[in-house]
């Protein structure tokens, strides 16, 4: 094999190929896979400045908003899941607190097509969604127009490029070629149109396992700039077949984060005071591991590409 | 008014409802949660194709599934495509237990496009604030007459364009339900009498019901909620006094069907700790 491997620590990662004032796709996968791992080194590195994209993010979005990471969101839903809302977006969007930062609203199918038209190399992909909305009133990047096929409205969603996309996966080469499975929400366009990809992977294999199952390669190397090997990187949301979503996590996230004060003791706890995902998981503890680990595996039966 | 008496009008002609009502216990002990879970469940006819959004609705298809529409199938926003009941709770729609045993785990588009070609018979949506004429605002809320930023759209927007029908569930209060929405994240009848049209959006979409803590309202053809049912033990005052515009009331206002024996345990099997339905706020 010619090519070479593109495995790097997180922080390697993300020094060489996420920039202030870039524009960042996280959470793809909505509430599963999310990239918490590569967020959390991004607060470290200090970053800022970014742009973040994606359909909803969880509490990522909320984690970066509040450690003054961000200006701008291009988001159809900024929360926490199963708790609510987040505190550090309200913070940040009425009050500029840590600053205040720009929101793009966008509902999902608005944003899966903005990606997509840029997966596609399209200026724009039509859609009837968002019509008689405030989200086509107060979004630049959704215009309305005549269909030039019929006589219907539709709204144009303008494409969006990532400078970066995180993508979290089950398993990948070391040149980046990636097996994923699970719902995928916008991941796979969101892969091809970002200008970069860094591929977040529980395991890495030997590309010959990658060529034994083409149909779940989801992600091509040749896409992919940096690979991070790095188990339990999505906690706390989940990997399929490789760990659950801790929801006590998230509703103490909600606890913890009300106020700005309370916000700063987590992030120093879990982030700031935390070199990388072995002393993160060291703080999580074994017995909450193990509660979270797969109990009963569910194996899919072999595909046959035999001939 | 004895609900017992004869079906409400919303299930007349579909015969799996009727069944449904025919075989309804009283149970003396459940919560306002529990009630809006079984009355979203009801929406759901057999053989549906449903969008199933986040929290309460996500019970409220296991319910539909388990006892009176066991051949609905489930579309999630995240690309998942269910045809049995999931095995345990869901937090979310990503949860593990959620995937493991899908149909299909797809891409947003896949089951987006479903429901922009209008193969979507109904979707589920939770709000802040509903007004006069079924729109929802999920972006901006207002308390204490200030604006307060609130998650947004996610897939509600969407569901509310393109899904036939859309179920809504939210808190029955005077600030939730307002005479007219300070930001229309997800469009009803606009400002009523054909405006949905006038936008562009499809024919024949739009919600159908809304289920809050108090009651049942429906939308009369030119667009405009009316009060249709009462939860057990409520007034029409009570309602009256916590909607912010003069609610129309129907003509044939009914009491809506508390939660069978089964619907509850359906819904306890998979919230045994009221996670979900402990409280009406979620």
């Amino acid at each position: 094999m010619s090519a070479e491997s593109k495995l790097m620590t997180m922080q390697e990662a993300i020094e060489r190929h996420v920039r202030s004032g870039s524009t960042v796709l996280l959470g793809a996968e909505l509430e599963q896979m999310i990239p918490f791992a590569a967020g959390h080194e991004l607060i470290r590195q200090g970053r800022r400045d970014l742009t973040l994209i994606g359909p909803i993010s969880d509490i990522l979005f909320d984690q970066l908003i509040g450690a003054g990471c961000v200006s701008r969101v291009m988001a159809a839903w900024v929360g926490n899941a199963s708790a609510g809302l987040g505190y550090c977006f309200r913070r940040a969007v009425e009050s500029g607190i840590p600053r205040p930062i720009d929101v793009v609203d966008y509902s999902n199918l608005t944003m899966a097509l903005a990606l997509h038209a840029a997966a596609l190399g399209v200026p724009f992909l039509p859609t009837y969604a968002t019509l008689g909305s405030d989200l086509l009133k107060k979004n630049g990047n959704l215009r309305e127009f005549r269909s030039p096929v019929s006589e219907e409205k539709l709204v144009a969603v303008r494409s969006l490029r990532p400078d970066i996309a995180i993508l979290q996966v089950q398993r990948a080469d070391a040149f980046g070629n990636a097996h994923k499975w699970g719902s995928l929400g916008v991941a796979v366009d969101g892969a091809r149109a970002a200008r970069k990809v860094i591929v977040v992977t529980e395991e890495i294999v030997e590309p010959s396992v990658i060529a034994s199952d083409p149909n779940r390669t989801l992600i091509p190397g040749f896409l992919v700039a940096a690979v991070v090997n790095e188990p339990w990187g999505a906690h706390p949301s989940p990997v399929q077949g490789y760990y659950g979503r801790d929801h006590a996590f998230f509703a103490e996230y909600h606890e913890q984060t009300r106020k700005l004060g309370d916000f700063e003791g987590w992030l120093a706890r879990w982030i700031l005071e935390v070199p990388g995902r072995r002393e993160y998981m060291k703080r999580l503890g074994p017995s909450r591991i193990e509660r979270l680990s797969v109990r009963e595996h569910a194996f899919s039966r072999p595909a046959d590409f035999g001939y | 008014m004895n609900a017992r008496q004869r079906p409400p009008a919303e299930f007349a002609g579909r015969s799996s409802c009727r069944a449904l009502w025919e075989m309804t216990l009283p149970v003396a002990l459940y919560s306002p949660g529990e009630l809006m879970v079984t009355a979203a469940a009801r929406e759901i006819a057999d053989g549906e194709l449903v969008f199933v959004g986040m929290r309460l609705p996500m019970l409220a298809f296991l319910v539909a599934r388990r006892t009176h529409a066991p051949r609905s199938i489930a579309l999630y926003e995240n690309g998942t495509i269910r045809q049995t009941p999931s095995t345990e709770m869901l937090y979310t729609m990503g949860d593990p237990a959620n995937l493991c045993g899908a149909t299909q785990c797809g891409q947003m588009l896949d089951v987006m496009g479903l429901l922009q070609q209008g193969r979507v018979d109904v979707g589920f949506l939770g709000a802040a604030e509903l007004d006069r004429f079924g729109n929802l605002n999920t972006t901006w809320g207002r308390r204490d007459g200030e604006l307060r930023r609130l998650p947004g759209s996610g897939g509600a927007c969407d569901i509310a364009c393109l899904a036939r029908r859309t179920v809504v569930l939210l808190v029955h209060d005077r600030s939730r339900l307002c005479e007219r929405v300070d930001y229309v994240t997800s469009p009803g009848y606009g400002t009523g009498n054909g405006w949905r049209r006038a936008q562009g959006l499809p024919e024949g979409s739009g919600p159908s019901a809304v289920i809050t803590t108090l009651g049942v309202l429906r939308f009369g053809s030119d667009g405009e909620a009316y009060l249709a049912s009462l939860h057990p033990g409520v007034s029409v005052e009570q309602v009256l006094a916590n909607t912010g515009w003069t609610l129309r009331v129907a003509d044939e206002l009914v009491e809506t069907i508390p939660p069978s024996g089964q619907e509850l345990a359906v819904i306890r099997e998979f919230d045994p700790h009221h996670f979900w339905t402990r409280s009406d706020e979620r």
